[in-house]
């Protein structure tokens, strides 16, 4: 008896709420999805204008020749795209081994007040406009060596690059179930063994995803090179001397009032973007053998595997 | 029976007797160990502090070669907490401290002279929850101990990982898909390959935790058959909740409650004769 009444009341409750409860719903899929579109509209625009006016400067010559004389709109922008290689390649020599070190310090080791001071300064250093690498990289490299040099690139890039991936490490070390660790020790491995064959290979997908994060907002710095590469007209001539990167020149291009200046900055940015995605699918594809890749998954979907 | 179960006996009856003067759980029995029982593990006076909590409190057994020890007692007595003591596991846990003395043939692993990585290479450990290494394939897992301590010997890596898989009464089932990711297993499978993987490593000592506790009755019963074939070689000392598994696989039992070893004796003993109250109640099921 008293518990028909119960259920009856509750039941009467439930029926109350269930207009208003549908409505919330549906606004609140409506804001997400204007959320969604809000954010997808400007990148598909500047992907769109990017694409529309960068795809005509893109020929054999644009992509391999060094530049013509100023607004001629000969030659192509080949030094800086093996610049950009060299600069990011060099930066990666430097920042990923650091970063990753200090990434297994703070998720293995750190505790107290040093591994915080570590842990506070990485996010700090994370937020540092970038302009202060390139000042800072100039005074300490630039000015001790005498010149401008790839080095003082790589350096300054290398200073964006550490902190993103000491943090992605730390955080995707720590998801890692503690009982793998502790099996790990069971079998009597050293704790280095633990870290480095049981934790990171299970944390590996976060490692890689933080390495990518950081080459790619490396690779599209513009600020730190233009005090520590100064750019270049030429190939790569030695890591001692000024080299040219896609940014720079895309930066530069975009001052000159030549509609063929333009024209090859729009090339520029359309052949850097590119880059960045190629070198993204690539490298996930290889270390994670397509398991955390659109393009992986939609090979596997259609092998008929399970995802 | 034994000199040291007829030790452990006395010691456990006349505290018992106590207890039952006084009518409520005094200081737990502290039974002497047998200096000549030659046991291959023993703890003595063991107590585990976590952050100036006590969990385990001055706890004493002992633990023969070829024998299987359970211990068993209601959630939150110091079972688990008293187990991963025997294989330093506390080493990792900030806050833990052990006392007493721990020994494995006579050597104090709590001393200076004992790195805690190769004693833990003589006692092997398998836990609640199946966690075989989730990046590695069956064989993979099964040799982890041997591979990543440096053992490269091809030939020697394949007989150890098809004996331990053996022992373990998993090779029949895994034996044409060794290299299948090991999380595509069943849960069942994943614990046997767990106790492969620390069998692997030719332990003398076995702790186990709950090693069933998550698995259905038929995994259940592979894992408790390869426990009982496992005694011929090896101590083996299981923490469970299930006191029908202690009855069936165990030698002798130990019953904490509230991190006092309450009674220690010969499991068939422990649960037809029970000396202390506390013991009759819960093996009777009263609580816990």
């Amino acid at each position: 008896m008293d518990t028909a009444r119960r259920r009856a009341r509750y039941r009467a409750l439930f029926r109350q709420n269930v207009p208003r409860r549908l409505a919330v719903d549906r606004v609140m899929r409506g804001v997400v999805l204007a959320c969604v579109i809000v954010a997808i509209v400007p990148l598909g625009s500047i992907l769109a204008e990017v694409i529309a006016n960068g795809a005509q400067a893109i020929s054999i010559e644009f992509l391999t020749a060094a530049p013509g004389a100023v607004g001629s709109g000969e030659g192509g922008v080949g030094p800086a795209i093996q610049g950009t290689l060299v600069i990011v390649g060099l930066t990666c020599l430097l920042g990923v081994p650091v970063g990753i070190m200090a990434g297994i310090y703070l998720a293995e080791y750190g505790r107290g007040r040093l591994a915080g001071a570590v842990r506070f300064f990485t996010d700090v250093f994370m937020e540092f406009p970038s302009i202060v690498m390139g000042i800072f990289a100039f005074f300490v490299v630039v000015l001790v060596l005498g010149h401008f040099s790839a080095w003082a690139g790589a350096f300054a890039l290398s200073l964006i690059m550490f902190p993103i991936i000491a943090r992605t490490t730390e955080e995707s070390m720590r998801l890692v179930q503690h009982t793998y660790r502790e099996a790990g020790m069971a079998l009597g491995l050293k704790k280095w063994a633990v870290t480095v064959r049981i934790v990171m290979a299970a944390a590996r997908g976060g490692l890689v995803t933080g390495i990518l994060l950081s080459v790619s907002r490396v690779a599209g710095e513009t600020a730190p090179l233009i005090m520590t590469i100064l750019g270049s007209s030429q190939f790569f001539g030695g890591f001692g001397g000024p080299v040219d990167a896609l940014p720079l020149r895309i930066w530069r291009l975009s001052l000159l009032p030549y509609d063929s200046a333009q024209l090859y900055g729009w090339g520029s940015a359309l052949v850097l973007i590119t880059m960045i995605l190629v070198v993204n699918v690539c490298v996930r594809y290889a270390l994670m053998g397509g398991r955390a890749s659109p393009l992986g998954m939609l090979a596997r979907r259609r092998a008929g595997a399970r995802p | 029976m034994s000199a040291a179960g007829a030790a452990l006996e006395a010691a456990g009856a006349a505290a018992g007797a106590e207890a039952q003067a006084s009518g409520e759980v005094q200081e737990p029995p502290a039974p002497a160990l047998d200096a000549g029982a030659g046991y291959k593990m023993t703890a003595e006076g063991v107590s585990v502090l976590y952050s100036g909590k006590e969990a385990v409190r001055n706890v004493t057994m002992g633990f023969k070669e070829r024998s299987v020890t359970a211990l068993i007692g209601p959630s939150g007595c110091g079972k688990t907490t008293f187990l991963r003591c025997l294989n330093r596991m506390h080493d990792m846990t900030p806050g833990a401290v052990v006392t007493g003395r721990i020994t494995l043939d006579g050597v104090d692993l709590y001393s200076r002279d004992v790195d805690p990585i190769y004693h833990r290479r003589k006692v092997g450990m398998v836990f609640q929850k199946p966690n075989p290494f989730p990046t590695m394939s069956v064989y993979d897992n099964v040799v982890a101990g041997l591979r990543l301590n440096g053992v490269r010997d091809r030939r020697a890596l394949d007989e150890i990982a098809e004996d331990s898989l053996r022992m373990a009464f998993l090779w029949d089932e895994v034996s044409d898909s060794l290299s299948k990711p090991a999380v595509e297993l069943s849960g069942g499978q994943q614990q046997r390959l767990c106790i492969a993987r620390a069998l692997a490593i030719q332990p003398e000592v076995l702790l186990m935790d709950e090693p069933a506790s998550a698995l259905d009755p038929i995994a259940t019963q592979k894992i408790e058959e390869a426990i009982v074939d496992l005694k011929r070689e090896l101590a083996v000392i299981i923490v469970t909740h299930n006191m029908q598994q202690a009855v069936r696989i165990s030698d002798y039992t130990g019953f904490m409650y509230m991190g006092d070893l309450i009674e220690f004796r010969d499991t068939r003993k422990l649960f037809t004769d029970p000396r202390h109250r506390l013991t009759e109640q819960y093996v009777k099921g009263t609580f816990g």
